[in-house]
């Protein structure tokens, strides 16, 4: 997703085949090699083709394994103004939606990970919107803090729905959560609809509250996931980290505590947040967390609370606009972990596996940063 | 003791008035006003008679109504985590070198206050994009929430983007520049010293390595 596609010769096209399918086959056990001779002869049979030993055509490897590997992409926080008040944002966004749009093959759908505005104003959520029509899959949307508190999420949700909802793609259970309700802070202030926002727009604003999913949806989370098995892969996006990393910036969910808890007795389940603006990787027993990137800034690491699991991605240059900015890419594979990958622009991709995250970091090390964070 | 409380609150409203005038002046002046108002601390109950509590809250309260914002470095300490300044309590009671006079609580809260006056200026204009300038609505804290990554301690350090070395002052204004299309500010601007005097507070206790990359 890196790089535009180019068009391909027969030969190179003939030798990726041929690699990813003999890849694909070191990885099989017997049982999973009977199936796939299996699922190729009948897909041959089915196409009515003469069967030679030389192509690799009818199937790919993973799909005739029990689930199937696939790809979903992400685009976060790009925090938009108006395009007459700031234009950045808004070509970001547009560059992102570029790369989506580029990838080859496409994405199954994109996740939008929350902050589509800056100040939640109508304007800038319906610029948002207008810029993600322009997305050629699927997007699934997330709410974030900047969407919500001007008006208490009203437009976010005539635009795009309900922010709580669940749905299954290839044997895999999604959820989406809400996860930046706050407690009351701007009654007793008097606060106008706008300053309240602006209160919760500040990162290190420490009049707000802390971020938390609540009661309402931690019961609704329950429902949701009530009867089914613990084999079923899960993969649920917040917009803040479902953990607690760092309190006065509210990388932090005040009762993530309760909502791990709803999920422990799921073998493998992925978190994917955005609100941190930075590569964050972290693991908590069954529970695999991964950041997103931001379009609109980066952000430094906080000065405490770096999940141990987090190689850290270079300090952003100054100099370069675009610098510890991008999108990227999910990996699902059929046991539900994933490989997340971070375009950085205008930098070198840094994907962290979940080979990485199964070994607690003693396997497929991403790379490690030569500028960290002071 | 009622008494006690309403010639309390006389008083306050010369110290605000000092206070308050200060912050719309420069430091030093405001520094000149705060040593004046000690000159008179017995302004006492005798000097104040029922009419003079009903002048004094009648002033106290249309100088409140002029004064909507003044208590802004308190909200800006509510709004913002702003570094303290060092403690110099211990040296309260010793003597001020060739001076007759020795070091009394009261200095050591003016040091305090005025130094946090500057600091908590710069908090202010470093999370207001309309203070800074800014043409596209971005402010210092949007990358930089309470001041971290900005690291003040590494400079003066050569600075190959800019061809030169720079010094704090030259960083903050390209990011005024560039980050946020704003005007760069002159080097002794009020705000660019606000704004250097907050960077460098929030590093308070970090150990000084210039030309660090």
């Amino acid at each position: 997703m890196t790089r535009r596609a180019k068009p391909k010769s027969v030969e190179s096209k003939y030798h990726e085949e041929r690699e990813s399918l003999f890849e694909g086959l070191g990885r099989l056990d017997r049982r999973g090699f009977m199936k796939v001779s299996a699922a190729a002869l009948g897909a041959v049979a089915a196409k009515g083709l003469t069967y030679t030993p030389f192509s690799f055509l009818p199937v790919t490897v993973a799909e005739a394994q029990a689930g199937r590997s696939f790809r979903f992409a992400y685009i976060s926080d790009s925090h938009l103004y108006t395009r007459d008040v700031n234009d950045r944002f808004v070509r970001q966004l547009l560059r992102a939606v570029d790369d989506i749009n580029a990838m080859d093959p496409p994405p199954d759908f994109v996740l939008y990970g929350g902050d589509l505005a800056q100040l939640g104003q109508p304007e800038e959520l319906a610029l948002g919107a207008q810029i993600l029509r322009s997305v050629r899959v699927p997007v699934k949307m997330m709410v974030g803090e900047h969407d919500w508190f001007l008006d208490m999420g009203d437009e976010w949700q005539d635009l795009f729905g309900e922010p709580t909802y669940s749905f299954d793609h290839q044997g895999v259970h999604f959820v989406t959560l809400n996860s930046v309700l706050e407690e009351d802070f701007w009654t007793e202030r008097n606060m106008t609809p706008m300053e309240r926002m602006q209160t919760v727009a500040g990162l290190d604003n420490t009049i707000q509250s802390r971020f938390m999913v609540g009661a309402e949806q931690r019961e609704w989370l329950r429902r949701d996931l009530a009867g089914k098995p613990p084999e079923t892969p899960v993969i649920v996006f917040s917009h803040s980290p479902l953990y607690k990393y760092y309190r006065p910036w509210n990388f932090w969910t005040e009762d993530a505590d309760e909502v791990q808890a709803i999920l422990r007795r799921f073998r493998n389940v992925v978190v994917i947040h955005g609100h941190t603006h930075q590569l964050l990787t972290h693991r908590i027993g069954n529970i695999h967390f991964h950041g997103m990137l931001s379009t609109a800034w980066p952000w430094p690491y906080a000065p405490e609370g770096l999940p141990e699991l987090t190689i850290q991605m270079n300090r952003a240059n100054p100099f370069d606009p675009n610098d510890g900015l991008g999108d990227g890419a999910v990996d699902v594979h059929p046991d539900g972990l994933v490989d997340k990958l971070y375009n950085l622009w205008n930098r070198n991709p840094i994907e962290v596996s979940r080979t990485y995250t199964v070994s607690r970091g003693r396997r497929d090390v991403p790379a490690r940063p030569n500028l960290p964070s002071y | 003791m009622r008494e006690r409380i309403l010639c309390g609150a006389a008083l306050a409203v010369v110290v605000a008035f000092a206070a308050c005038g200060g912050a719309q002046q420069s430091g030093e002046q405001g520094a000149e006003r705060g040593g004046e108002d000690g000159d008179d601390p017995a302004a006492g109950p005798e000097a104040a008679g029922p009419e003079g509590e009903e002048a004094a809250r009648e002033l106290m309260a249309q100088w409140r109504r002029q004064h909507p914002d003044r208590e802004w470095i308190e909200k800006e300490q509510e709004t913002h985590t702003i570094v303290p300044p060092a403690d110099n309590s211990d040296l309260v009671g010793n003597p001020q070198g060739a001076t007759y006079a020795r070091i009394t609580e009261r200095d050591v809260a003016l040091w305090e206050r005025e130094t946090m006056r500057l600091v908590a200026d710069g908090s202010r204009v470093f999370h207001s994009a309309d203070e800074l300038g800014s043409t596209i609505a971005v402010s210092c804290d949007m990358c930089h929430p309470d001041g971290s990554n900005t690291h003040p301690e590494t400079y003066p350090k050569f600075q190959v983007q800019m061809g030169r070395v720079a010094l704090l002052r030259d960083m903050i204004n390209w990011c005024v520049e560039q980050a946020l299309r704003g005007e760069p500010f002159a080097p002794d601007d009020p705000k660019m010293r606000a704004l250097e005097a907050y960077i460098l507070a929030q590093r308070s206790g970090t150990e000084l390595g210039y030309g660090r990359r």
